[in-house]
């Protein structure tokens, strides 16, 4: 069962050139366009499946919100055709239609009879709102002396009331504290163990990978990439980094994952290994053992500043601890090329059991998004085992001693 | 079908926006509902009172105190009914830009809902006025009942213009401002104020060209002198409602989604 199929979808604007030529094309005889249309997004076919979760990434501009919107409804597309079973409930604009001189309680029906309920299924909906609110005696004020924080949690648990077959979720939840954030998202994922289909917008990498099963990328209206969220969102950072036309490639590592590098290929990252204290290559490591992360680098241009980082990440692709030489304040200047330095990291792997990978990235400042040299995700992968430490869960390790009194 | 079908499934929020209206004209004010009716309630004293007790106004061949009161009454009232949904339809789509570029419901939602509120304050007004004429001795009897289908042509036509005007202004805004413009000439032009026998005789046939005239020729004849109309005289409106009507209909449908794109 698809619960989305989206097939050869375009999206475009018409634009006249003269504000006398939509006149004309309207009642003039004939069958002459006098517009131009203007292409936001094209050739888009896609399909989600019932309960699959799936996340869209893509810079600003490149058709998301327009993708959800034809999804949701609001607006047509221009070419090909968008099926959606089931009731949808969308959470683009939390907050839509709230009226600042009536109540909580008031808005809240108004809003639901907005979102298609009728009045009583409203009152059976009003204590479970009011409850997943928070809000407490704030739902009898009127909306207008609310936070923005209250209006948005109110909006929320107006939208999310009744559990949808289909939920679209497009950055609303960055607003709203941490708590009411993980009680939000601790529902989203309630309601997709219930086999509620999400389709979830957004830049948070954490957000994508900790609920999608699959990601989408849109870069200028086209279908860029589609695959597991944790390949997209790497070839996603490495297309930021690549804003000025170089090139991004992705190659099947041993294990069947997919590397990303990318860069201007002004400096090249020519070796990634992790060695023990007695300088031998390792992959597996005991929890709390001192290492050597030695990367060796050569310089293809002349460079006036060169800045290595790494990122450890978990298996969810989660970062768990990064860094790089300019925060250590150890950057390298004016290197000639043909140069080929080593830096080694030495740390203690005070992780939890698991397999963890490495990414490297060589660029100008202290971040890959400026300058670019290369960029490699997936560089190294290793495990952690516990082998003499009582036993723990998490992906740190951080050893207590315990008091009892 | 489907539009009404899917407009029918929203009945909720239609009834909602209807009190919402009602309430938020008042909300925060001390007598509250009561002003409902307190405003009409003014407007009728000024029209009746004022009018034939303090400025003495006859209706020429009329020998009663009120009767150029409820001429008027007969006439602006009504004409009010259409003006505010012709002239609220005109900007309907605007307004709600922004509900209808975030939110996907039946778009129809919005005049439906502009439509029951309106006809609702004229059915305020309406009984207070026919409150009056009871009071004062001037009910006009059984052709009373006549004043519901002519009503009920005049929601039609009034809907089917405004549909029009509404959608056309989305796209040539130069629409709305020419018909405000518009509909105040045609107020002038139609027998409210003034009574049409004191127009010259060529104007007498332009005037039978102008729907509105005739409709409201006919409640003016039931309420001043208790006549029944001279239905045969409205067919030709009718007509024109359900053309006015189905146009605009049509229009609706088929730049329903260009619309959004251009709000």
């Amino acid at each position: 069962m698809q619960a989305i199929t989206v097939s050869n979808v375009g999206k475009a604007y018409k634009q006249y050139p003269t504000r006398w030529s939509r006149l004309a094309e309207w009642i003039l005889p004939g069958k002459k366009y006098r517009h131009e249309l203007k292409w936001v997004m094209r050739d888009i076919s896609f399909t989600i499946g019932s309960g699959e979760s799936v996340g869209i990434v893509g810079i600003n501009g490149a058709g998301k919100s327009t993708l959800l919107k034809m999804i949701t409804g609001t607006t047509h597309p221009t070419t090909g055709s968008i099926s959606v079973h089931g009731r949808v409930s969308a959470l683009l604009e939390l907050g839509m239609g709230f009226h600042q001189d009536f109540t909580g309680r008031q808005n809240a029906f108004m809003a639901g009879q907005l979102l298609g309920q009728t009045a009583e299924e409203m009152t059976r909906l009003m204590p479970m709102i009011e409850e997943f609110s928070e809000i407490g005696d704030y739902l009898d004020q009127p909306v207008r002396v609310y936070s923005s924080g209250m209006q948005m949690r109110l909006a929320f648990s107006i939208a999310t009331a009744q559990r949808p077959d289909v939920l679209i979720i497009d950055e609303a939840l960055s607003v709203g504290d941490a708590y009411f954030q993980h009680k939000s998202f601790d529902r989203i994922r309630d309601f997709r163990s219930q086999g509620t289909t999400i389709l979830l917008v957004s830049h948070d990498k954490t957000a994508i990978q900790s609920i999608c099963d699959r990601a989408l990328l849109l870069d200028a209206g086209r279908l860029a990439m589609e695959g597991d969220p944790e390949s997209v969102m790497d070839y996603y950072n490495a297309m930021l980094a690549e804003r000025e036309n170089h090139t991004v490639r992705q190659k099947s590592g041993a294990d069947g994952r997919l590397q990303t590098i990318s860069g201007s290929g002004e400096a090249l990252i020519e070796s990634v290994t992790l060695v023990n204290d007695k300088d031998e290559q390792i992959e597996i490591l005991n929890v709390g053992q001192p290492v050597k992360l030695k990367i060796t680098v050569k310089a293809v241009s002349d460079l006036p500043e060169l800045v290595l980082g790494y990122v450890i990440k978990d298996r969810f692709g989660q970062s768990v601890f990064g860094t790089n030489t300019h925060y250590l304040n150890q950057t390298v200047q004016d290197v000639a090329p043909g140069t080929v330095i080593s830096f080694g990291f030495h740390f203690p792997a005070n992780m939890g059991a698991g397999t963890y990978s490495i990414a490297v990235a060589l660029h100008a400042s202290h971040s890959h998004i400026a300058k670019n040299y290369e960029w490699r995700d997936l560089a190294l992968v290793f495990n952690v085992i516990n082998v003499d430490k009582s036993h723990f869960v998490g992906t740190a390790w951080i050893p207590p001693t315990l008091e009892i009194s | 079908m489907n539009m009404v079908a899917a407009v029918w499934a929203y009945r909720g929020f239609v009834t909602g926006s209807v009190k919402r209206e009602f309430q938020s004209k008042y909300k925060n004010s001390a007598l509250g509902a009561a002003w409902t009716v307190l405003n009409p309630l003014a407007m009728i004293v000024v029209y009746t009172l004022i009018f034939s007790q303090v400025m003495r106004a006859k209706l020429p061949g009329i020998d009663s105190a009120f009767a150029y009161s409820i001429y008027l009454c007969a006439g602006i009232l009504t004409w009010g009914l259409f003006a505010e949904i012709t002239g609220r339809a005109q900007n309907i789509f605007l307004e709600n830009a922004n509900l209808i570029k975030k939110l996907s419901f039946p778009r129809l939602c919005l005049p439906v809902s502009m439509v029951v509120s309106a006809v609702l304050n004229f059915s305020i007004v309406f009984a207070l006025f026919t409150v009056f004429l009871v009071l004062s001795g001037n009910f006009p009897g059984w052709s009373y009942i006549a004043l519901f289908p002519l009503l009920a042509l005049q929601v039609i036509f009034a809907v089917g213009i405004g549909i029009s005007v509404g959608v056309l202004n989305v796209f040539f805004r130069d629409v709305g401002q020419f018909f405000t413009l518009f509909l105040q000439f045609w107020f002038w032009l139609t027998p409210i104020v003034y009574p049409a026998a004191i127009l010259p005789e060529r104007f007498k046939y332009l005037m039978s060209l102008n729907p509105m005239a005739r409709l409201i020729h006919a409640y003016q004849g039931i309420l001043v002198n208790g006549q029944w109309p001279d239905w045969m005289a409205l067919w030709p409106v009718a007509a024109l409602s359900l053309l006015a009507c189905f146009s605009g209909f049509a229009l609706f449908r088929k730049h329903a989604n260009d619309m959004v794109d251009e709000l």
